[in-house]
């Protein structure tokens, strides 16, 4: 507890003290002998005690003409009390009570807000203090926005990686931890790249800084988690917009109520003010203002921590609808390491003629396809003779090598070539092989499914997902023995991977259409490795990108972001969307029909101000404890 | 030019508020107040930057006597 709350605490305990006394002895009758003045000063000065600060806000407030604000309106509520004491029944500990009370839930609220503050900068700590610079021989700690591109920086065993860098001397293990909420220690040996915000393991490591500390992953996290509550869910607009008129539209209420009731229905004067003030106190929407950003704070911070970055309320909102889930199927349902399964070389040819061609097409490509091939071949293939080479996407390669030519691709490619192909039965990626404009062979390759993607369909479609899409651009009967092996709903193969924009539009506009009868618009979600994704993440609803350690087009593109490539995230995510939502709805709905209820029964005169300070003060600390739950998600 | 900066700010209602007052300084584009983080970017001219700074300052006491920003 910081110095000024426990400054505060004080001053409530030492004037709770004052109260109870002087309830007790008013009770007892002590002060019916009293002079009225000494007994509202025995009230009084307790009074200035607890409630100086708001009294003198409230003054400086009036000044700068803010009206509308509650520590104006609970100052004019007590001194309205007081007035009614003076020229009425002699009656005070009300006055004095609705201070007290408002001071300790003030208290509360204060010292619950700081807890949570707490805990989301303790998942904000893989910030960096330091670098260790290395300059002419010397080691010196410096800021981390000092160190620039190219400088060499040593970072100690059980040091956070300050800077995106190579590595240049020396090997040891990081943690990323911090970044993925999983610590598996990686190995890095000289040539690695080390990401910044990981935990330096067992030994010293020399490296290279290849980005400057505002474009490197711990600070471009550390950014997006602290700016993603200024992307506000429709919630929150709501709630914004709703205090802007709340306040000042109970207050007016207040007027009437303490003018008109009186007039019209000939109930008392004093009478008439108490109710007003009832709604003097309660109108401050102070409940509904903190714990509403609160909560979804507490989502993004609690999703922060698995290694999940959310980036606005407005994507918790979104995922906690999620209906359709559309995935990429390789690198995001499989591992993305192609591995050359079978050679099926056609009569006359052998399998190491059939693996050079097909090295020789590939030579050039950057595709994982292309390097699993050279890597069965297991020689660096001869590229000198090699001109022309065409990629064509979507279908394969054509080259021309020894000036004759040669094409390998998939069947539509042989097909529009006119190349008699024998087909292939197997299940995998084909490459057919054409030399000559004879048909050489067929190379079957194929990538494995990624541990945990079954138990993250189940577990997409326990968690409200009513169909999850696979996306690929492979062969039909591939793409569905996976998708029959993973129970994928639908699967949409033989794609381009210009079409896949396409064909997300389509699932949206046909999930919308078939929601429409449920009343309720399911959002669809796209999941993708972030490489080649950028245009499909931007156009879901949900872009989800994952496995994008240092990825920069990713994290720009996609909504939320899942620090490792672990799919199981997925559910998670949506877990956590759904629990923060519904605490925050929980709130709105707790907070204004209490304040609701008290407003009609003061307007009758039927609670008393007691009532009034619980819906303020008390209302709003429920809901804070309430919303501080977002933060604590157990994944199990 | 865009900067961020710690800020003291007390209530979630009051950072609404004195973010709606910095936004109508001449020369600030942009500026968000977060009470949870209690942290203020602003996006503002570059040259006039120290002086709009200042002058988000003031107007920010005038509507919560104990605003603060950390420069």
């Amino acid at each position: 507890m910081s110095k000024k709350l426990k400054k505060r605490l004080y001053k409530i305990l030492i004037v709770s003290i004052i109260f109870f006394a002087l309830i007790v002895a008013d009770k007892m009758g002590k002060f019916s002998y009293l002079p009225q003045t000494l007994v509202f000063a025995m009230y009084f000065f307790p009074y200035i005690i607890i409630g100086y600060d708001v009294i003198i806000k409230a003054a400086k407030d009036i000044l700068h003409g803010q009206i509308f604000n509650e520590n104006f309106l609970m100052t004019v509520a007590t001194a309205a009390a007081f007035l009614l004491g003076v020229f009425g029944d002699g009656q005070y500990p009300e006055a004095l009570a609705v201070m007290l009370f408002y001071q300790i839930g003030e208290l509360f609220q204060d010292y619950a807000v700081g807890k949570s503050r707490q805990s989301i900068s303790q998942m904000m700590d893989i910030a960096p203090r330091y670098a260790n610079l290395l300059k002419d021989g010397n080691i010196i700690e410096t800021d981390p926005e000092e160190v620039h591109i190219g400088d060499m920086i040593l970072i100690k065993p059980g040091e956070i990686v300050p800077l995106d860098g190579t590595v240049t001397q020396g090997s040891s293990f990081v943690d990323t931890g911090a970044l993925t909420g999983e610590s598996v220690p990686r190995k890095v040996d000289v040539g690695d790249k080390v990401i910044s915000g990981c935990l330096n393991g067992e030994s010293a490591v020399k490296v290279r800084v290849e980005k400057e500390y505002e474009d490197s992953t711990v600070s471009r996290i550390l950014e997006l988690v602290e700016n993603a509550s200024s992307k506000k869910a429709k919630l929150e607009n709501f709630i914004t917009k709703f205090a802007k008129y709340y306040t000042p539209a109970v207050t007016v209420f207040a007027v009437v109520l303490a003018i008109f009731v009186p007039v019209l229905f000939g109930v008392s004067w004093t009478q008439g003010i108490k109710r007003a003030c009832n709604f003097l106190i309660i109108s401050c929407p102070c409940a509904l203002v903190i714990s509403v950003p609160l909560g979804f704070f507490g989502g993004i911070g609690a999703a922060s921590k698995i290694g999940i970055l959310i980036k606005g309320s407005n994507f918790v909102e979104a995922a906690s609808k999620l209906s359709v889930i559309v995935m990429d199927k390789t690198g995001t349902l499989t591992k993305g390491e192609f591995k050359v399964q079978k050679v099926i070389y056609n009569d006359g040819y052998s399998k190491e003629y059939l693996l050079m061609l097909a090295a020789i097409g590939e030579g050039f490509s950057n595709h994982p396809i292309a390097h699993s091939i050279i890597r069965a071949y297991g020689k660096t293939p001869d590229l000198t003779n090699v001109n022309n080479t065409k990629e064509i996407s979507g279908r394969g390669i054509k080259a021309s090598f020894e000036s004759k030519q040669l094409i390998l691709g998939n069947e539509k490619l042989m097909q529009s070539e006119n190349i008699a192909y024998k087909q292939c039965e197997e299940n995998g990626t084909l490459v057919y092989v054409a030399y000559d404009r004879a048909y050489i062979g067929c190379i079957v390759i194929s990538d494995s499914i990624k541990a945990g993607a079954q138990e993250a369909v189940s577990e997409m479609k326990r968690a409200g997902v009513k169909s999850v899409v696979m996306l690929t651009g492979d062969h039909k009967n591939t793409a569905e023995s996976i998708a029959k092996k993973l129970n994928i709903d639908k699967v949409i193969s033989e794609l381009l991977p210009q079409d896949k924009v396409n064909e997300l539009e389509k699932i949206m506009k046909t999930t919308e259409n078939c929601e429409e009868h449920l009343a309720r618009v399911g959002k669809v979600g796209f999941v993708g490795d972030g490489i080649n994704d950028a245009p499909v993440l931007m156009r879901s609803d949900v872009g989800i990108a994952m496995g994008s350690f240092g990825s920069d087009a990713a994290i720009e593109a996609a909504d939320i972001v899942l620090m490792d490539d672990d799919i199981r995230k997925i559910p998670i995510v949506i877990r956590i969307a759904k629990k923060t939502m519904s605490i925050v709805k929980s709130n709105i709905a707790f907070a204004l029909s209490v304040k609701f209820l008290i407003l009609v029964l003061s307007a009758f005169g039927v609670v008393s101000m007691w009532a009034a300070v619980f819906g303020d003060v008390g209302v709003a600390v429920l809901c804070i404890l309430n919303s501080m739950r977002a933060l604590k998600f157990k994944t199990e | 030019m865009k900067k961020s900066y710690k800020c003291e700010i007390d209530c979630a209602a009051c950072a609404a508020k004195v973010e709606e007052a910095i936004k109508k300084i001449d020369g600030v584009e942009n500026v968000n107040i977060n009470f949870l983080t209690q942290k203020m970017s602003i996006t503002a001219d570059e040259e006039k930057f120290n002086d709009i700074l200042k002058s988000a300052c003031k107007a920010g006491r005038k509507i919560e006597p104990d605003f603060s920003i950390d420069i």
